[in-house]
């Protein structure tokens, strides 16, 4: 009954240590993971990629170390995020801009559609792959050959194709472009729409002027992860547009596309002797990691940059 | 107790002839008749009927969710922008009803400016807050432009505080510089009418009284309607007071009769603190 | 009352006479403001530009809409004949003699040769007597087992094990390109499960232990280090992690448990958690930061340590949104399809066992659907697991949002 106490620590916190510990452990045994992933691929890749690697490889043979090149990937997959983020990015802002701006907010339909497209943004891609096949290619692209060849029967639209899959992989993102900007909008302060509207600007101008550019680092952010997202999607495009090899790059539409990241599933499952092809397969990897963690590191640079002028201007 | 309300609202026509000789030629500039108003089911303003005088600044008072504000909000169609609401009676701006099938309520707009409780001046810089209303309204010329910026901060008080720092953002003002500037874009475009939300209910004492006599000297030029919270300040800057009580109109008159002798119970109380 | 009105009409021309120019120096020349200075015209009159650009706003967003609505229809247009049961995949069928061509309709005919509209015009009558002959021909060649009279599409031999004829026991199997094609989904189901269940085993609790002590313990350094490391990982495409799980991975962890077969469910299921933990992680630590720092200063000052303000305040008002990070990870884990396809196996073996060679709905899909004849009982049976998991995924997303609502509606219950 000692009435006066000490503020040193009286014994060890073991509770505390063995939490804080698990805790940790946990927390560094991701870094490790993701460490060790990253430490491997560099390790065994860096030494497969080369100038020449990179920039050639449409007419060797794909499993030949010394010739394979992956440009033909690089291309498929540039051409196919490009095409996607071209469809994808319009449509989803405008469509963002709809339900925010003009839907009424408590209506059933909204808040229906709202649901629908968040659920949407997490149904697994290969779904949406067989969307792509039973819809673009199936329905949208029989239909067009019938319409417009109705005679010939080699199918031109009617199979994989890279605009299919482009705009497989764009129904794919649509709906974490929607969200994605919905919330960008969202995050503007209604006093700023008011303010505008009470001084006589239209709907449209307040949209246009003050509350777009205020959401572009958000809508930026967004729209870039999910492209990044879909360069290295495979699945859906496995079944609407994904050749195993092609003698030449795509020329039209219409035609079939080689693709980084489903070069890496043939390289690393189909290969005929794997213990040879490891350099391309690692420097494949390699490839397409750049290509879509360059993407990453752009949308965190437009993030901060903007971010960066706005505190300059306050 | 209805009936005596219902008497104590000063018809039109009254109001008019009543204040006329007191304030010089003034011309009712605003006029509502049965003016209710619903969100969804509950009724926000009861029938409210009376007029507000040209170039004079009326006052609007009342305790928290009388409907003074949503009264203020009905003059620029504001409602509008909020689902559900349902409007009946009559709104008259300069003898025209503003809820009129062929009134454009950008143009209405543009002519009844509005300041807000809480400063929102765009995130672009002090001057481009002005020019951008300016613009909404086809000036494009630079040099106009600039004049037209520099000619509404000098009505609005801040001139001198900002000239040097004209394109520094806005928001790095202090509160009651926000709210100026939020009062200089409003006046930039010439509107005929200014409502003010509670403007300095979020200001110290000091940035208040600065507003306070930006109001005294805005009259001049231009109508003013005010919603506060303050009875002191709608004494100091009011030539008409109008007191709201659940969403109704329980007594509109000269300022100095509401707060010296007015003529209902619910009223005195009000002013001098009993309740509210 | 005609009084009233009287007065208003002069008041009005009052006021019309009444010159507002004067305060509005911007005035064009001859644009004066009268008493109807609000416009005669408005909407799409007045701003045409306007007006159209917020149709095409509108019909933009509807198509949209529309789109997304479109992938209910098509993935599940394909399975429904599957699930009603209108698909015969028997071998055994009815042989119509090729003289009766012109007594069947062309819709009897269409089903009869199994064709589609488009193709079947584009026949003419010797081409369809033809098939038909071809039909006859081929109807010789059906084994004259009984397992061919089967309709392996109807829902008793999805579901439930069957002793077919070469077989001691009755069996659960997938095996679509055979003979006798088999349709029991048993096999993939339990694959899925089984590989999904491993994957939260091992990544939840890292991730959620990560989590509490990115937003509860550490220091802001060790946080301005974890998050964009979290983000780099979930920026590996999942084909980059399964081939690190075929490569590197399954020889390692086969050295290291000495089990049987190099591809499994485990090694499948461990490289899944790799995909999962940002995930989950980034949910989970939304969650916990979000519960106000009142309530942890709170305990704080009552004299509790940092880790049982997190363990006795913080996880508790957080645990929704905890829950909602594991059913959106069990989401994304079933879902995924490339780490499977190639880390898992691919063996439709009905077994618990983690250390077996597995396969799932995904890999299944992935693996078969360019293979299948379009139409047939196998591309309608691979779209109708495709709906199953389109339904099982959906579901489990609406649970993520019911509990992150709760959360929200938790959190802002008790600060109001």
């Amino acid at each position: 009954m000692n009435a006066r106490r000490e503020f040193t620590a009286q014994r060890f916190d073991y509770a505390s240590f063995f939490f804080t510990g698990l805790t940790g452990g946990a927390t560094f045994l991701i870094l490790a993971i993701l460490a060790i992933i990253l430490g491997n691929i560099l390790h065994n890749g860096w030494g497969a990629v080369s100038w020449r690697f990179i920039t050639s490889g449409t007419q060797q043979d794909m499993f030949d170390v010394n010739k394979a090149g992956v440009l033909p990937m690089v291309f498929g997959t540039a051409a196919r995020v490009i095409l996607m983020t071209i469809f994808v990015v319009p449509i989803g802002v405008i469509t963002a801009i709809y339900l925010t701006e003009y839907a009424r907010h408590n209506s059933l339909s909204t808040r229906f559609t709202r649901g629908a497209v968040n659920n949407l943004a997490g149904v697994p891609s290969i779904v949406f792959g067989l969307f792509g096949l039973g819809f673009f290619i199936h329905f949208v692209g029989q239909n067009l050959d019938h319409f417009l060849r109705p005679t010939n029967a080699e199918p031109i639209w009617g199979k994989p194709a890279i605009i299919w899959a482009s705009l497989t992989l764009a129904v794919m993102t649509l709906p974490v472009v929607i969200v994605t900007t919905e919330e960008a909008l969202r995050a503007i302060p209604q006093g700023l729409r008011e303010a505008s509207l009470a001084l006589g600007a239209t709907k449209l101008q307040t949209i246009w002027r003050i509350v777009l550019p205020q959401a572009l680092p958000g809508i930026l952010t967004g729209g870039i992860l999910s492209v990044s997202r879909a360069a290295g999607e495979v699945a859906p495009i496995l079944m609407t547009g994904a050749a195993y090899y092609m003698a030449s790059l795509p020329t039209s539409l219409a035609d079939q596309f080689m693709d980084l990241g489903y070069h890496i599933f043939i390289l690393s499952t189909q290969s005929p002797n794997i213990e040879q092809t490891r350099p391309i397969l690692y420097g494949t990897v390699i490839v397409l990691l750049l290509l879509t963690f360059a993407l990453n590191f752009v949308a965190i640079l437009v993030r901060s940059r903007i971010r960066k002028q706005r505190r300059m201007l306050s | 107790m209805t009936e005596s309300i219902v008497r104590k609202i000063p018809v039109a026509s009254e109001v008019s002839e009543r204040i006329s000789p007191t304030v010089g030629t003034v011309l009712p500039i605003i006029s509502t008749q049965d003016l209710s108003l619903y969100y969804g089911a509950t009724q926000a303003l009861k029938k409210i009927a009376f007029q507000i005088n040209e170039r004079v600044v009326t006052a609007f008072i009342g305790p928290s969710g009388c409907g003074k504000s949503t009264l203020l909000r009905c003059f620029n169609r504001m409602n509008d922008l909020i689902d559900n609401v349902r409007i009946e009676g009559v709104v008259e701006i300069a003898g025209q009803d503003i809820n009129g099938k062929q009134v454009d309520v950008i143009e209405l707009r543009k002519r009844v400016g509005m300041v807000f409780q809480r400063s929102n001046p765009f995130p672009k810089s002090i001057h481009e807050n002005i020019a951008y209303a300016l613009r909404l309204h086809g000036l494009t010329n630079k040099d106009a432009l600039s004049e037209a910026v520099e000619k509404s901060l000098r009505q609005a008080a801040l001139w001198d505080e900002v000239k040097d720092r004209l394109h520094a953002s806005a928001l790095g003002l202090s509160g009651g510089q926000q709210q100026r500037l939020c009062i200089a874009r409003a006046i930039a475009i010439q509107p005929d009418i200014i409502l003010m939300d509670e403007p300095a209910s979020a200001l110290d004492p000091l940035a208040t009284s600065r507003i306070e006599e930006l109001i005294l000297d805005l009259k001049r030029e231009f109508t003013i309607v005010i919603v506060t919270h303050n009875m002191q300040q709608a004494a100091r800057v009011s030539d008409f007071t109008a007191f709201f009580y659940l969403g109704e109109l329980i007594e509109y008159d000269s300022t100095r009769k509401i707060f010296t002798n007015p003529a209902n119970r619910q009223t005195e109380d009000y002013v001098t603190g009993r309740f509210g | 009352m005609a009084a009233r009105q009287a007065k208003r009409r002069c008041l009005a021309a009052l006021i019309g006479q009444h010159d507002f120019n004067h305060l509005m120096q911007h005035t064009a020349p001859g644009e004066n403001r009268t008493a109807g200075w609000m416009g005669i015209r408005r909407g799409h009159r007045a701003r045409p530009l306007e007006w159209l650009v917020e149709k095409f706003i509108f019909l933009v967003s509807l198509s949209a809409i529309l789109m997304i609505f479109l992938i209910f229809v098509f993935v599940g247009r394909e399975a429904l004949p599957i699930v009603f049961g209108r698909m015969n995949s028997s071998l055994v069928r009815k042989v119509i003699p090729p003289e009766n061509l012109d007594q069947l309709t062309p819709r009897e005919l269409r089903d009869y040769l199994e064709l589609t509209e488009a193709q079947l015009g584009a026949m003419d009558r010797d081409t369809r007597k033809l098939l038909m002959e071809l039909k006859v021909e081929t109807a010789k060649d059906i084994p004259k087992d009984k397992d061919a009279a089967i309709n392996t599409t109807s829902w008793r031999y999805l579901v439930f094990p069957y002793q077919w004829s070469d077989y001691e026991r009755p069996v659960s199997i997938w095996q679509p390109i055979s003979q006798i094609p088999k349709y029991n989904i048993a096999p993939l189901i339990i694959g899925s499960i089984k590989t999904t269940i491993i994957a939260l085993l091992f990544s939840v609790p890292m991730a959620i232990g990560a989590a509490i002590f990115v937003s509860q313990l550490a220091p802001a350094r060790v946080k301005e280090i974890v998050k964009p490391s979290v983000e780099l990982l979930a920026g590996i495409p999942s084909v980059v992690l399964g081939f690190f799980a075929l490569i590197v991975m399954a020889s390692f962890l086969q050295s290291v448990g000495g089990y049987e077969s190099r591809l499994n469910s485990f090694v499948a299921g461990i490289a899944l958690g790799l995909a999962i933990i940002p995930v989950v992680f980034s949910i989970a630590e939304d969650a916990l930061t979000s519960v106000p720092r009142s309530y942890t200063q709170a305990a704080l000052a009552l004299g509790s340590s940092r880790w049982q303000a997190a363990w006795h305040i913080v996880l508790p008002a957080a645990l929704p949104g905890i829950f909602a990070a594991i059913v959106l990870g069990f989401g994304r884990a079933i879902g995924e399809t490339m780490i499977v396809l190639m880390a898992s196996g691919n063996a439709s073996i009905v077994s618990w066992n983690g250390f077996d060679s597995t396969r799932t709905i995904t890999a299944t899909i992935a693996a078969e659907v360019m293979e299948a004849v379009v139409g047939g009982p196998h591309y309608r049976m691979l779209f109708m697991i495709g709906s199953l998991l389109f339904l099982v995924t959906f579901v489990s997303n609406l649970f993520g949002e019911l509990f992150i609502h709760r959360l929200k509606s938790r959190l802002e219950g008790k600060a109001g």
